[in-house]
């Protein structure tokens, strides 16, 4: 069980929030809510420890495409890397459905 | 009814969160206490568990068939459906509440999505405590309003919780369904492999399978995986109220059942069937 922060500078404000996924094996959850003030906040629990490279990976493949002043909170059940990636697109699509 | 496969929408593919919003009528379903009210367990993080934000219990208050219901889903992919302090207690305070409505005057039936293994192991006497609240609660509530149990798969209903839905007015299951006490690694473990084979998939559905449990008598329906189909079947029973005999209360039936069966031979699943059945009439099947 490790838990990890990342921030990343954000600008542009968003009103949705989403929930998807569930904290099953090989899965997880994510939760997308605006946030108030500048930048994006991340705050990550996982199940599996010593990946904080990986994270920091994906996060910033994330952010170097979306720019949302928003807070996401993940609770994984030790996802792959492609796995978080697509339930974080996936928040994206329903926070601005 | 047999549906076409292609076309039917499958209940048990839905999460939780799905499976309750699908029994409500349309644009009536509003949760309470979602995931962003992050309501998790306290104990789970201490343990170096990923806790889930709603805990594995979805509570949906909403219409069914016009009436006031809520349906509270257990999320089996989290923690096998689990029953720890807060999902218990969330479960719970859905009963009480729709309770307290019926006493004020608003019949307010529940539905229970049981997918779960029972008492989750990391919270332990506080899993216990909630699944004794939950039956207390079931209880007061039945008084007044059905109580409906659906599970579907592919987790099932097993431990403490099959009790709960043993106290409920009435059971819906899927052929996929699975349905028991002891589930079958537990008897396994407990009993040796000559008792129970928990690898022999076969003989585990052959045993807790929905279909087994509604040809023998405990269970109300039996449903294809098909959300109209499982939809309409808990509106019917919702329309029929709260039944004239509960099946929990027939303690003899079930007493000279058990004392009328000659245990010196082993009973195969037909047997029983046939014995105390409901005879398994396809035509009885939803």
């Amino acid at each position: 069980m490790e838990q990890i922060e990342f921030d990343y500078p954000a600008k542009r404000r968003v009103t949705g929030r989403a929930h998807v996924g569930v904290v099953g094996s090989g899965d997880l959850e994510v939760l997308l809510e605006p946030r108030d003030g500048n930048g994006a906040h991340v705050f990550i629990r996982t199940s599996v420890d010593g990946f904080r490279d990986t994270w920091k990976a994906v996060m910033d493949r994330f952010f170097s495409r979306y720019d949302g002043t928003v807070q996401i909170q993940i609770n994984d059940a030790g996802a792959t890397p492609g796995s978080v990636l697509l339930r974080l697109e996936q928040a994206v699509e329903v926070s601005e459905r | 009814m047999n549906i076409d496969f292609i076309h039917r929408e499958s209940f048990i593919e839905l999460d939780g969160r799905e499976r309750a919003h699908s029994l409500l009528d349309a644009g009536t379903a509003r949760e309470l206490l979602g995931p962003f009210d992050r309501v998790e367990s306290p104990w789970l993080l201490m343990q170096g568990v990923t806790p889930q934000a709603d805990d594995g219990c979805v509570v949906m208050k909403g219409k069914i068939a016009g009436q006031a219901a809520v349906v509270i889903a257990l999320e089996g992919a989290f923690q096998g459906g689990s029953m720890g302090e807060v999902s218990g207690a969330k479960l719970t305070a859905a009963l009480d509440l729709a309770c307290l409505d019926c006493e004020k005057g608003i019949p307010t039936s529940a539905v229970m999505l049981l997918e779960t293994g029972g008492v989750r192991l990391q919270e332990a006497n506080l899993g216990l405590a909630a699944i004794a609240e939950i039956m207390a609660s079931i209880l007061a509530l039945r008084k007044y309003a059905p109580v409906i149990s659906v599970t579907a798969g592919t987790v099932g209903c097993f431990g403490g919780m099959s009790l709960a839905a043993g106290l409920s007015s009435y059971i819906l299951l899927t052929r996929e369904a699975r349905l028991g006490l002891n589930g079958p690694e537990v008897i396994e473990q407990e009993s040796g492999v000559d008792e129970f084979d928990s690898s022999d998939r076969a003989l585990i559905w052959a045993i807790h399978g929905g279909e087994q449990r509604y040809a023998t008598g405990l269970a109300d329906a039996l449903v294809e995986d098909d959300s109209q189909q499982v939809a309409e079947a808990v509106r019917q029973f919702v329309l029929r109220g709260v039944p004239l005999v509960q099946r929990s209360s027939q303690v003899s039936l079930y007493r000279e059942r058990i004392a009328a069966l000659d245990t010196s031979r082993q009973w195969d699943p037909m047997e029983l069937r046939a014995t105390w059945g409901k005879s398994g009439d396809e035509k009885e099947k939803q």
